[in-house]
């Protein structure tokens, strides 16, 4: 039994079946890929497990528990975290505070009106957020400003926050997308070190054969709203549906 | 010492002491010279800085940390007023249960009216609010007429129960408001040279709640709860997927700013027992709006600032009439003088709307950050002058600003 677990998932807009019937296994502390061509539901699919679409049919279990009808807040305080495509980081202030933001919201729970307590007084948080910096090599940038730094820290950033956080499971979406080779090395390079170093289970979806190939340990290939296979990555490789579909010829 | 770090410290007794000291500092010019009429310090002007002080402190925790712009605000300064002028017909002319009733009041009030309004955010937000107050104002006119009295507004009477205090003065007149004894209308002048001061206890009273206000809004700043209020404005999707709620923080925001606003109200009343649905009217909210952005949206100062400049403006500026023109610019050869006066005159008197209406767009345009960012780009003028700072600054991180300047 996986930690994420979707069975029978479908989602119509309109005329348009976004998602036909999606059965997905994560299993815990491996990292699955998520890929397809353009248009084949991977964002929708993903967009069913925060709680920010609710899928027409099927089930979405999460460590045992239903995450259908919760509100996004609620499936992040169940253990679930997320990276956007676009980093989405609180750009008005600055790194350390962007890093308690998250700190407070795992330990008080989604609110808690602590307005006579002082930010700089909570040590054992900004130890902890600290440590998380020093992790992601960020420390030297507690003071700038979240919206002034390049594309790859934010990144870096938004990553440390949901890590500060220890998800059980971290959702990636498209996390190198748009970014220059340099960038897309040093995520990939992150995201190993997570892998290596912490007992967490990822579900990315990407573009970028290069980022999946050397991250997953499973793949799954959606296309037009359903999964094709589901395999190890050096099966995928060769597989001809795969390649049917993703590059939509047969190579001899 | 009180929950703040050294800077902020230092920043509150600053503020205490320039509060404490504002009935000197505002009457910079002799009395009988020229400049006189521009001299602050009277008690009723003193008042209104205060007061406004407090309305704008507590809008700007607001719209100044959550980003939700309010234009309802009003609403909660004419609730104050009422609950207050209620306890002084009820109760006593003690001003301390009119102002807790007022704060109680109107956070019941920003309570339903937040509740409701925070379903939506940015502009539908801000016409919810607006709508709410209008509302509020049409029914203090109408339907409410038995509690508002109307278009008379409500006032103290001789005819009041008055249960717990006295209901006639030994002068057979209504008694004045006051604390525990002390007259809000007691001053006490003192000449010194060709000088002259005004101790106003209504201002001093005024001033310590303000004093306290600005010492809880500091508070507020500084906390997570705070934290998380400037987090919402930063980017709610982010808090969201972080495992917060917004509704209940900007809700939360929304009753604190709404009980500013109501003490500011029962405050109003307190220095001059009486309470009119113009109060609550949309320009009164145009006005807190206006104070927080030209004094600087967002800074612990700067609606303290704007506060103080919209007042200044509306009470000084207003009561330059002809006469004064002409004696100003009385130099001039007959034919321009008369051009000069009649340009002017737009600006000064009951056109001073002009005057702050230019100087409102100046502030949007060259400083979006408000006096407060005019203040701090002096400083850093005079900084860099002086030369103190050599070091490249391409090679310094920008540093956050500080959320106390």
């Amino acid at each position: 039994m996986g930690i994420l677990e979707v069975k029978g998932v479908g989602k119509r807009f309109g005329g348009l079946q976004a998602l036909g019937d999606v059965n997905l296994s994560v299993q815990e502390n491996t990292v699955h890929a998520i890929i397809g061509p353009n248009g084949a539901g991977k964002s929708t699919l993903l967009n069913c497990f925060v709680g920010k679409l609710i899928p027409d049919t099927g089930s979405v279990m999460f460590d045992g528990q239903s995450l259908l009808g919760r509100t996004p807040y609620e499936i992040t305080q169940m253990g679930v975290s997320r990276v956007f495509q676009t980093p989405e980081i609180f750009g008005d202030l600055n790194v350390m505070e962007n890093m308690m933001i998250p700190c407070f919201a795992k330990r008080d729970g989604s609110f808690r009106m602590h307005a006579f307590e002082s930010v700089a007084e909570e040590t054992d948080l900004v130890e902890k957020a600290e440590q998380m910096l020093i992790d992601v090599n960020m420390i030297d940038k507690r003071h700038m400003h979240a919206s002034s730094m390049s594309r790859g820290d934010k990144r870096r950033l938004e990553m440390a926050m949901c890590l500060v956080q220890d998800p059980k499971l971290l959702l990636l979406d498209e996390p190198t997308a748009g970014m220059a080779r340099a960038d897309t090395n040093n995520t990939i390079d992150l995201l190993k070190e997570i892998k290596e170093k912490r007992d967490i289970t990822m579900a990315i979806i990407e573009h970028d054969m290069h980022v999946v190939f050397s991250l997953a340990d499973r793949i799954t290939v959606l296309a037009q709203g359903t999964p094709l296979v589901e395999d190890s990555p050096d099966k995928i490789k060769d597989h001809p549906k795969v390649r049917e579909a993703y590059l939509g010829e047969t190579q001899q | 010492m009180l929950g703040l770090d050294k800077k902020d410290m230092k920043f509150l007794l600053i503020v205490t002491f320039l509060t404490l000291a504002t009935p000197i500092l505002l009457q910079p010019f002799p009395e009988g010279s020229g400049l006189a009429q521009f001299n602050a310090g009277y008690p009723d002007l003193m008042q209104r800085f205060a007061i406004f002080g407090i309305f704008a402190i507590g809008f700007n925790i607001l719209f100044g940390l959550t980003g939700y712009l309010s234009f309802g605000h009003a609403a909660f300064l004419g609730v104050g007023s009422y609950s207050a002028v209620w306890m002084f017909k009820l109760l006593s002319m003690n001003v301390l249960p009119g102002l807790v009733l007022a704060v109680i009041m109107s956070g019941l009030f920003a309570l339903v009216i937040g509740y409701v309004s925070l379903r939506r955010s940015g502009i539908y937000f801000s016409i919810l609010t607006l709508a709410f107050a209008q509302m509020s104002y049409n029914l203090a006119y109408s339907v409410l007429t038995p509690i508002t009295n109307g278009e008379t507004g409500l006032q103290v009477t001789l005819n009041d129960p008055r249960i717990l205090g006295q209901q006639v003065s030994a002068s057979g007149n209504v008694p004045g408001t006051h604390f525990f004894g002390i007259e809000m209308g007691a001053a006490q002048k003192i000449a010194i040279g060709s000088w002259e001061f005004t101790f106003s206890a209504g201002y001093y009273f005024c001033a310590i709640i303000a004093i306290i206000a600005f010492y809880l809004s500091l508070r507020i700043f500084r906390s997570p709860f705070g934290l998380m209020l400037r987090a919402i404005k930063s980017n709610q999707q982010r808090l969201n997927y972080t495992g917060l709620n917004a509704r209940p923080y900007t809700l939360a925001a929304f009753v604190i700013s709404g009980m500013y606003a109501g003490l500011a109200g029962g405050l109003l009343a307190s220095m001059d027992p009486l309470a009119g649905a113009e109060r609550m009217q949309w320009t009164a909210s145009g006005e807190v709006v206006l104070m927080t952005i030209l004094g600087g949206v967002g800074t612990m100062m700067g609606p303290v600032l704007g506060a103080g400049v919209i007042k200044y403006m509306e009470n000084i500026f207003s009561k330059i009439n002809d006469q004064v023109l002409h004696q100003w610019f009385g130099w001039l050869p007959d034919s321009l003088e008369s051009i000069v006066i009649w340009a002017a005159e737009h600006f000064v008197g009951s056109g001073w709307h002009m005057t702050s209406g230019v100087l409102f767009m100046i502030v949007v345009i060259f400083l979006p950050g408000g006096l407060v960012e005019g203040g701090q780009r002096i400083k850093s003028y005079f900084k860099n002058r002086r030369g103190g700072d050599s070091d490249d600054p391409e090679h310094h991180p920008k540093q956050a600003p500080h959320v106390a300047e």
